[in-house]
């Protein structure tokens, strides 16, 4: 693993594009609200309060982030089930993403999606999807519109290493790559497919980047843990596919410091390999590399003492909204705000 | 007025939506230069060109996945998926996707879309290619569930599925293609949720969708030679499901029978007879009978599937069987 420490971006059809020092500490904060947020997801879970199941990207920060910070807010996200820190990162309030996870009424979906669908049409979040492999098709869609519209948007959509077995990331990859379509296809290479080793269940070495060739594309294998590296990615592929260059395919190798799901302790892994990726851990590394370029500590401290604020205010607000209204279970099948089906 | 066949009617309806709309457009494997494997969309590339009539690769989940992703994002497609069977291949996205999102988003994501496929039987094409698929849609909740049964209605409800706010299913029954009526001149647009009464009389109830319908109204020929009288009933769409006209009629006839393409088991004339037996069994006079394909898949041969196909000979016999 160590050899992927100081890789720098892999056949990157534009080249990497440097982030100025604002946007650096920018990712680093959000990288942080982060890592607070789902922190206390999970205290909350085991508490009780967050229920059903959730799934965290404790140590996956660097890419949410990444592409978050170069994004226009007139592009469009797309995420998986393990989308908490997606949604934050385009400026979803963390308020009402926690009182989500929590079924209550404040939540971003009054409690009516819960932490697998979290959406957010206002901050261009279109959506957290839970079957693997579906929503690679529908951001074509949202990008073959934003072409027809001439709007200039951008469609990236993030999912993990497992999606690239399934059949829609085929239909997917292709169909963007005939219609030349404006998105971005983010595979974060987390190495598990659930409880399974990903090199045991794929056929190439890198699921995502050496599949690209097969669609005309170029491979992109970034350091997923570096958000240097997945923000010069994302502003490279994000301009490729909105010039008209059609879409891009770049994969992030990164690590999941947690199990796949829920109270998962993710055993199945070997201690060595958790040991060394979190040696890598996103958070410290960047904060190491932002006091190397000169970032003063106490800008980074205040970034820090800020963010756990924020997390421990919107978890106070979250668990104080009640549960949601009881109407809202015949709510909002159809636009017409109802669930009515016959005369 | 102008006499147009049920397949000439379908581009009619979507290049009357598209002329209207310009956020309207259409795509579909082979719908465009090559106006359909049914010849139902032609000249609507020529029409309305290749960014809004688009040609797709065999592949039913990234053109329902564009579909969904085009309609939560500004446009109104209208998405083929050539034979209705292939939605075994897609239905994540028509179940899993495209019915939840508005639910699960409390509202927040619109997906005025229609899908269009060619359903049923009657052509010889064998199991795989002749399903009624109807009831799988009819299962779940969020897809409106739309099947025409002449040209006047494809365009008018195929109309009314583009402008409607959610998403619908449209079933075009492919034995009804070559099949002409009388569309009327300039546009026409209909409503969701409206069955049609094609036939009155008084001794009983015949309620049937899509191509069953003419065979009803065949069914109802002869049995006013017998000198029973029966209303037949156009469902029209399945959700919304006109009840009120199934009741009203019923009422007065005091007999239902309900006359589907679809296999036995679970299909949406056992959703009607329930509907009916909860809530008007005091107005019936016997028991609802109902007429079906059995519970096999359709063969492929010509005598086979005609004799698993619900006949006039068979829906008389329902009717009789309700009257007795």
């Amino acid at each position: 693993m160590t050899e992927l420490q100081d890789r720098q971006p892999a056949g990157d059809p534009v080249g990497a594009i440097a982030a100025p020092l604002e946007v650096r500490t920018a990712i680093y904060k959000m990288m942080v609200e982060m890592r607070g947020f789902e922190k206390r997801a999970y205290d909350l879970f085991l508490q009780g309060l967050v229920k059903g199941t959730s799934h965290l990207g404790l140590g996956q920060e660097a890419v949410a982030a990444g592409f978050g910070a170069a994004m226009l807010p007139s592009d469009y996200t797309f995420a998986t089930y393990r989308g908490h820190n997606h949604t934050l990162a385009r400026g979803a309030p963390m308020a009402a993403v926690m009182a989500e996870l929590m079924g209550r009424q404040a939540g971003l979906m009054a409690g009516k999606g819960g932490s697998m669908h979290l959406t957010s049409v206002e901050h261009r979040m279109m959506g957290s999807y839970a079957i693997v492999g579906a929503h690679l098709t529908i951001a074509n869609g949202a990008a073959w519109s934003s072409k027809l519209r001439h709007a200039g948007e951008v469609a990236v959509c993030f999912f993990g290493d497992g999606t690239t077995n399934i059949g829609a990331f085929h239909e997917a990859l292709n169909l963007a790559a005939v219609w030349k379509l404006p998105v971005v296809f983010v595979c974060e290479n987390n190495r598990w497919m659930e409880y399974t080793p990903i090199s045991s269940v794929t056929a190439v070495e890198h699921p995502a980047a050496d599949r690209a060739r097969a669609y005309g594309l170029d491979p992109v294998l970034v350091d997923g843990n570096d958000a240097d590296q997945t923000y010069g990615a994302a502003r490279a592929a994000i301009e490729h596919a909105r010039s008209g260059g059609g879409p891009a395919l770049v994969e992030a190798e990164t690590y999941r410091h947690g199990g796949h799901s829920r109270a998962d302790p993710g055993k199945y892994r070997p201690d060595e390999e958790v040991e060394a990726w979190l040696g890598r851990d996103p958070i410290p590394r960047y904060r190491t590399r932002l006091l190397g370029a000169g970032v003063d500590e106490a800008v980074l401290v205040r970034i820090e003492e800020e963010a756990q604020a924020a997390v421990d205010a919107a978890a106070r607000e979250a668990e104080a909204s009640p549960p949601p209204d009881l109407s809202l279970v015949g709510a909002d099948l159809w636009a017409d705000g109802g669930s009515s089906w016959r005369s | 007025m102008a006499e147009l066949t049920y397949r000439d009617a379908v581009a009619r309806g979507i290049a009357q939506e598209m002329e209207r709309d310009p956020s309207v457009v259409f795509l579909g494997e082979d719908v465009g230069a090559a106006g359909g494997v049914f010849k139902a969309t032609v000249g609507l590339l020529d029409r309305f060109g290749p960014q809004r009539v688009a040609d797709t690769p065999i592949s039913e989940q990234a053109i329902l996945g564009a579909a969904m992703g085009a309609a939560m994002t500004g446009l109104r497609p209208i998405a083929e998926i050539m034979f209705s069977d292939f939605f075994a291949v897609c239905w994540d996205l028509v179940a899993n996707e495209i019915a939840k999102t508005r639910y699960m988003t409390n509202g927040q994501v619109s997906l005025p879309l229609v899908i269009r496929s060619a359903n049923g039987g009657g052509v010889r094409f064998g199991a795989q290619h002749s399903q009624s698929v109807e009831n799988w849609a009819m299962a779940v909740p969020g897809l409106k569930v739309v099947a025409p049964s002449t040209p006047r209605d494809v365009v008018g409800l195929l109309a009314a599925a583009v402008r409607d706010p959610d998403p619908v299913l449209f079933f075009e029954q492919k034995s009804l293609y070559p099949t002409k009526g009388e569309v009327p001149d300039g546009e026409i647009v209909d409503t969701l949720g409206t069955a049609a009464v094609r036939r009155h009389g008084r001794d009983a109830t015949i309620v049937a969708l899509a191509a069953m319908v003419p065979r009803a109204l065949d069914a109802a020929d002869a049995l006013s030679r017998e000198g029973v009288e029966v209303t037949v009933i156009d469902l029209r769409s399945l959700v919304p499901l006109d009840v009120t006209t199934v009741a009203t009629s019923v009422v007065e006839t005091g007999h239902l029978v309900t006359v589907e393409e679809n296999p036995r088991l679970c299909g949406w004339g056992a959703e009607v007879a329930s509907i009916i037996a909860e809530e008007r069994l005091f107005d019936l006079d016997g028991p609802i009978v109902r007429v079906t394909t059995p519970h096999v898949p359709l063969p492929a041969a010509d005598a086979l599937e005609d004799a698993a196909l619900p006949s006039v000979a068979r829906i008389v016999d329902g009717v009789r069987r309700a009257l007795q």
